[in-house]
This record gives structure tokens, sequence and C-alpha cells, in this order.
């Protein structure tokens, strides 16, 4: 650390596996004044990055390799995409014939800090979906299972284990404030929640500024895609159990998925990619959505669904089940108390 | 004869290598190998035909939209459903922001950093390229990239996120808009025309998109090839002589992009012997014979098998070689323009073959003419009009969804039985352009435009000019094996 809180900056290489690049699309959404120019601001150094450098073959092989071998300070390696382990390793290798998780796994014993981008290279995400064809998995997870390629005594030359930015795809901020909280130091053990992912998104659930909010609470809900209506109870949203701020930040300037009129299908979650039922449509028993938030008693939760269903007010029964407010809040011409 | 592997091939979006046999300074033979697997259409056997809009735009982090619009037409395909009038107009911007994005991202990030390699250090337009599109610290790409992200901003409004949208379905869109909404579209689309007419090209998009040939695309370009970024492009084409880099079959098909009331913006056909034929859908198959797949004849798409087999002999690429009646044929911006006949692509094309200039150019001319379109699709939305029909059940069905993806012909055959997907298969854009040899020996469209092109055999990494002629295809490798 140099004086006046600068701090030198660290060596990003980034890589893409068995995934489809959504999180580095997704990353040039970031809404600020320069991409480029912000990743410099948040202290990184960019090696090399497959969209965005320069150095094509030989070129982009070399700093690969210097990496590897430790001429190269490794401070920050990204992993987009999950690890695909079957057959060896044959269905993703390197023009060099090496399986890609050979290649990752020898970066990762140098790594002052790796780093998942997206749930796949977390988890498997959906490259692990269905019968899982190329026996995909995460870095340091198989779905909720810790392992992984790495296993689950991995930790990264600094100490920390992978750091799971998960999400499909991953919103831009979280991969620049990851980045940056490593940068300063500032990422640490603590940084983390249960499943590895950085607390600075993943501290709050989708539900949290979600705008559907007055239909969830009197369970006015929507039946079919367009509708108004709360998502959870029908349309399989899983919003209130589901951790990130989705709908605190927002997505692609004003959007979310809710806000995009579809459910929150968990994305940031491991095993999202097989959820056991249809991913539109909400799984009940007796009529009672399975899902409900994770840290209310049940029995108090369907009291007050019942309770606040009977005094839904018209105005938000008719709306939620409509793709447009048809009827608008009244409007007082008094002083509002 | 000597042989050289480049890769990783990088700023192309996915995993790329390429064999390149080479003798007396040029190259004889090419083979395109697309090195990863993931398996979708193995991931989907079984599901609810409703699920896979979660799994198809997952296919690919820059053709999601495109994926989700070729399920959601296969499924509309499939059950007989047509969207109002709001659904149809909203699929359509949302596609349309994807693609123009996609054009602007190849263009600045992909494709125009080459020209700012040490290789060009000699050519008098280079200090002016390399402080312009140098990669990463160029001046275009810091401000590109502020003007993209806000035009993605169209995606917040219209499709929740990008990438990854559920909101494209097949009853139309999941997103209604309000007129507060639809005003402030309005405005992004007249922001992005602002940054299309002041830094891409100089002059308005009207001026752009009623150039009618080569002659008057230079005369144009002239006057202004220092001032805007296309312009420039087009001048160190002329100088680099890139209109005869990168010919293949001369072939091009296009499922039509973008329907309006009867009719699409830009229509359906094959272009072929210099004329344009009605496209035979039914005549495609999809050979495996260089892929490491299993399968002994070319199968049509609807009773296409996807089963991979790692250790195949003589196999070299995860890609299978689709075939339009046993013809390699190409896709893409350019190819959609040959089929609805825009006279400055008939002209460059007529006069050169298709080339890395005509493929930019092609691109270049969608972004002025899709723009105009999108603004019209936006002041036809009627804000309190139904944007969706709600989907039944679906037990039985075969459908199709043919759609125009940024690179190209996007095509999805859905088998639905008992309510489940018994088969699924996808051929995409790069799947057309960079597929393998066939059971016949003949090279892919990537690989014949390879043929031929000079390189220097002591020059350590990739040739610059196989680099131009493989990006000037816009490749996504991950949409191509999926």
């Amino acid at each position: 650390m140099k004086d006046n809180f600068q701090y030198l900056p660290l060596n990003l290489l980034w890589l893409q596996s068995g995934g489809c690049g959504g999180c580095t699309l997704s990353l040039l959404n970031a809404d600020c004044r320069n991409l480029l120019q912000t990743l410099k601001d948040a202290g990184i150094n960019l090696l090399w990055h497959p969209s965005l450098s320069e150095q094509c073959a030989d070129e982009a092989r070399k700093i690969i390799e210097a990496c590897a071998g430790g001429e190269l300070q490794l401070d920050i390696l990204c992993v987009e995409g999950a690890v695909l382990k079957g057959n060896n390793g044959a269905f993703h290798r390197t023009q060099s014939r090496e399986p890609m998780m050979n290649l990752i796994e020898r970066l990762t014993k140098v790594a002052r800090h790796t780093v998942a981008v997206g749930s796949c290279a977390a988890f498997g995400g959906m490259t692990a979906g269905g019968c899982n064809p190329t026996e995909a998995c995460g870095l340091q997870y198989d779905g909720e299972v810790p392992g992984g390629l790495l296993g689950e005594d991995y930790r990264a030359s600094n100490g920390l284990p992978v750091i799971n930015i998960a999400g499909c795809p991953t919103h831009p901020n979280w991969v620049i404030e990851t980045l940056a909280a490593i940068a300063t130091g500032e990422m640490q053990e603590e940084s983390l929640d249960v499943l590895r992912r950085p607390r600075l998104y993943a501290d709050h659930l989708v539900h949290h500024g979600c705008t559907r909010n007055e239909f969830y609470e009197f369970k006015a809900s929507a039946h079919k895609p367009s509708d108004l209506g709360c998502l959870m109870e029908n349309m399989g949203c899983k919003g209130t159990q589901v951790h990130a701020d989705c709908n605190i930040r927002l997505w692609n300037g004003e959007g979310s998925c809710v806000r995009g009129g579809y459910a929150c299908i968990a994305c940031t979650e491991p095993g999202f990619e097989e959820p056991g039922h249809l991913f539109n449509q909400t799984p009940k028993i007796a009529g009672i959505p399975i899902g409900l938030p994770t840290d209310m008693p049940k029995a108090w939760f369907v009291a007050l669904a019942s309770l606040s269903k009977s005094a839904t007010p018209k105005r938000v029964r008719e709306n939620a089940v409509s793709d447009h407010q048809v009827i608008t809040p009244v409007s007082k011409r008094t002083r509002l108390k | 004869m000597s042989r050289r592997i480049i890769g990783p091939f990088n700023r192309v979006e996915g995993d790329l290598a390429i064999t390149l046999d080479t003798e007396d300074g040029r190259v004889r033979a090419a083979f395109v190998n697309s090195p990863m697997y993931r398996g979708f259409e193995q991931i989907l056997l079984g599901k609810n035909p409703l699920d896979a809009l979660v799994y198809v735009p997952r296919i690919c982090g820059i053709c999601s939209v495109a994926q989700s619009a070729a399920a959601a037409q296969a499924l509309a395909t499939g059950m007989g459903l047509q969207a109002p009038q709001n659904g149809r107009l909203a699929a359509n911007l949302t596609l349309a922001a994807e693609n123009l994005a996609d054009h602007l991202s190849h263009f600045y990030l992909f494709f125009m950093p080459d020209f700012a390699r040490e290789g060009y250090r000699k050519r008098s337009w280079f200090g002016d390229a390399e402080s312009r599109f140098k990669a990463v610290s160029g001046s275009a790409s810091a401000d590109m990239l502020p003007v993209r992200a806000r035009f993605m901003n169209v995606m917040g409004y219209l499709a929740g996120k990008w990438p990854h949208t559920l909101s494209v379905q097949p009853g139309g869109s999941s997103r209604s808009l309000e007129m507060a909404e639809k005003l402030r579209l309005k405005i992004l689309l007249a922001e992005f025309r602002r940054f299309l007419e002041s830094t891409l090209f100089g002059d308005k998009l009207a001026a752009v998109a009623a150039l009618d040939s080569e002659a008057a695309l230079m005369t144009w370009m002239a006057q202004r090839s220092h001032r805007a970024d296309f312009p420039r492009f087009l001048n160190i084409a002329r100088d680099l002589e890139l209109q005869q880099l990168g010919r293949a079959t001369d072939r091009f098909i296009s499922y039509g992009a973008y329907t309006e009331e009867n009719t699409a913006l830009f229509a359906a056909g094959l272009w072929s012997e210099n004329t344009l034929h009605a496209l035979d859908i039914s005549a495609i198959r999809e050979d495996v014979a260089s892929s490491w797949m299993a399968g002994d004849s070319a199968l049509a798409p609807d009773e296409g098998r996807t089963l991979p087999q790692p250790d195949k002999v003589d196999a070299y690429s995860w890609c299978k070689a689709p075939r339009l009646a046993g013809q390699v044929v190409e896709t893409g911006a350019l190819a959609r323009q040959m089929v609805a006949g825009h006279p400055l692509l008939r002209d460059l094309v007529g006069r050169h073959g298709a080339s890395v200039t005509a493929r930019v150019v092609a691109r270049m001319l969608e972004l002025a003419l899709v723009l105009p379109a999108m603004e019209s699709w936006l002041h036809q939305i009627q804000p309190g009009a139904p944007f969706c029909l709600p989907v039944g059940d679906i037990d039985e069905m075969r459908g199709v969804g043919l759609i125009e993806a940024a690179r190209g012909s996007l095509g999805h055959w859905l088998d639905v039985r008992q309510g489940k997907i018994v088969n699924y298969q996808i051929i995409a854009p790069t799947t057309w352009n960079f597929s393998p040899r066939d059971a016949a020996g003949i090279p892919g469209a990537l690989e014949q435009a390879l043929v031929g092109l000079k390189v220097d055999e002591n020059e350590n990494s990739a040739p610059l000019a196989v680099q131009h002629v493989v990006r000037s295809f816009d490749p996504c490798m991950v949409c191509t094996v999926h």
C-alpha cells in the first residue's frame, strides 16, 4: 500500500470455460462512464480477457503460461463458465489439446485470489442441467455440495476459498465491486455468505424493493404472463427466498426479472437449473405454495395471507390480473393526513 | 507444407481454434475447430416445453434474446398461437436491440482493434487507427461502451434484463408498457441515433441507408474518412483491399427478419448464382462426418440427433455441418441484405464476391436501416392494449422457430410428446458459417474463405489477414455448438 490510500493495481486474468459468455456481456452493460477505465479505477490491471484484449493465439498463450509458471504475478483469476469434467475433460480442450479443467487447476494453484464469475463457475449452473451431459460442476461446488473441481479444502494463496459471484448472469456491479474489494484488501472470509457469495449483494433478498409489493401484501396474484399481480402464488417467483439485490440495484437501467413480468427463478442459488417443478409454476401442497419466506413461521404466513386476501381492495384485485392498471388509486382533493 | 494451430482465437464469442496448412506463403487448407461442447439439446430432453424458455437463452450470452425468440416462435407455431400486436412489436424491438448492440460491439470491440496492431505501423492511417481503436485503451471503446450500455436500457424496460430474459413468450411479451415508459424508450432510441449519426457515420441514417453502389460508398467515404468511424474503416479497407479477402461460396440464406403486419422488414430467401430463390427449409440436413458426434447419415433437423463421441477418429470439431440441398451456404447480416435486396451489398458482392469489407458494411448498414424501424414499432405500441396471450398445457406438438439473429439464420426444431420434449434441435448461424467438412469432404464456409490467403510462414502469431477474415463473420462459438 502506498500513501493516500493508493493501492498497486492487481493483475487480473479472465478465462471462459463451459458457459455462455453472458457474464462478460452483462459486465459490458455497466452503468459507468467507461467500463475499461472503471476497472482501472477499481484497482485492476487487465492482463488478458478473451473478449476485450488485443492478444490472440500465441500472444495470449504466453500471458496465460507466464501466469501459470509464476513469471507474471496472478493476483486475481476470474473463471466464467462451468468446469466440464466429463470424458476426462474432452468436452473442452485448449488448442494444445490440454483439457480446460487442467489449465484452470494449474492457474488456481498460483492465483492469489480465485473468483467464480456466474452460477456456472460457482456451482455448475445451467450447464449442469438435465442429464448434465458434460459432468459440469463449479470451481469449488457441485450444486450445493462443496467440492467441485478444486475440492472443499482449496484456498487461493491469499487464504480465501473461491469467491462465488453467483448469478445467471451476474450484475455488472457485483463483479466490479467484488474486484474493487479484493484490490483494496477488503475482501475477507467474513465478506462472504455461507455459499461464499459476496455479501455486498447476497445480504439482500430479491423481494426487497419489488414493485409488486402491494400485490404481495394482499396476495393479489398474477395468473398469466404480463399480469401486474404478485408472481409468487402462481407464477413460480422465489424472490422472497433468494439472495440478491436485483430490485434494489436494477438491471439495464430500470429493469429486473419481476419488473420484466416474470418470476425470479433463483439464479443466484445452487441447483436453480433443476428446480424439480416448472419454472413458471409455483409448486403447492393443498393450494399453499411450498416455498414460503424462509424466516417466517409458516402458520403465520398462511393466516396472514388468508386475512389479507379477504381485505384486498377491488383496485388491487382487478389490476393483479390485468396487464395495465384498470383501476387507478383514488385521488383525494383534500390534504392527505 | 507446414501446419499451424491458431488458438485461443480471441475477440470472438466463445472458444475457437483454427488449423492452417500453408505452402508457398498461402493457406492451402483450413480446419475450424469449435472446441467446447455443453449439450443443450441433451439437457432439454424430458423437459416441459415451456421450460425451454429458461434454458435456451443461456446457450448464449450475446445472442440470448435471439435464442428466446426462436424457442418462443417454435412453441407458438406448434400451438397455432398468434401474439397480439403489442406483443409482436415488443418482440421485434427486443430482438432488434440485441442485434444492433451486437453489431456495435463487434465493430468496436472485436473487429477494429486489429487495425491498431504493430503489423500496420507503416500505414498512413495507423496513428489515427491506433489512438481510436487500440484494444482496451483506444478512445472509440471509451465513447461506445457507455452509449451501448445506455441503449441496452431498452432491455430494462422491454425484457427486465439482458442477457437471459423470460419476457419473450409464445403468446407475446410478459412486459407491458405504460405511456411513461414508451416515452422514455423514445428518448433512448433518439440518443442512440445521435451517436450513430455523429460518431459512427458522420451523416444521417437515411443518407447511409440510401447508398446504392460501391462507387457511391467510396465517394461518401472520401468526405469523412477522418471524422467518423465507419468511414475510417472504409478508408483502411480500401488501402488493404479487404474487398478481395474472405470469399466463401457466395450462396446466402436468410429466414427473414422482423415480422410486420403481413410481411417482414427483411425478406426470407436463398441468393445463389446471382439470383433470388425461395428458401426450402426441408432441404436442410446436418452432417456429422467431421464432428465428434455419432451418426452415419445427414439428418433433417426435425429428425436430428445429438450423441457426442469425443474419441471419434478423423473428427475435429464439436460443430455439426449443416447443408442446404447439399450445399455450403453463408448466413449473417451480409446474407440478410443480399436476400433482402439492398443495392449497395448486391453491387459490392457482384463486383468482388463476399468479403471482409462486404460483411462489415452489411452490419453497419443494418444499424442505419433497423433503428428507424425500431422507432416506428415503438410508435405503434398502444399502452393499455394487450401484450400477451395465455398459454395452455402442451401435450403433443411439433414446432419450428426460424429467426434472424445478429449473426444470421437461427432455427429451433421442437418435438413434444405427452407433455415432454423428446427432441430439440438447434442450428445456429455460426454452425452454418464455421461448419467442418461434410461426408463429401466439402469444407465449411469459413474453411473455404481462408484458402488462398497470403501468410508469412515465419510470422509467429496469427496472421492479420486470417484474423480479419475470421472476425468478419462475427462468429458466436457458444451458439455454434450449444
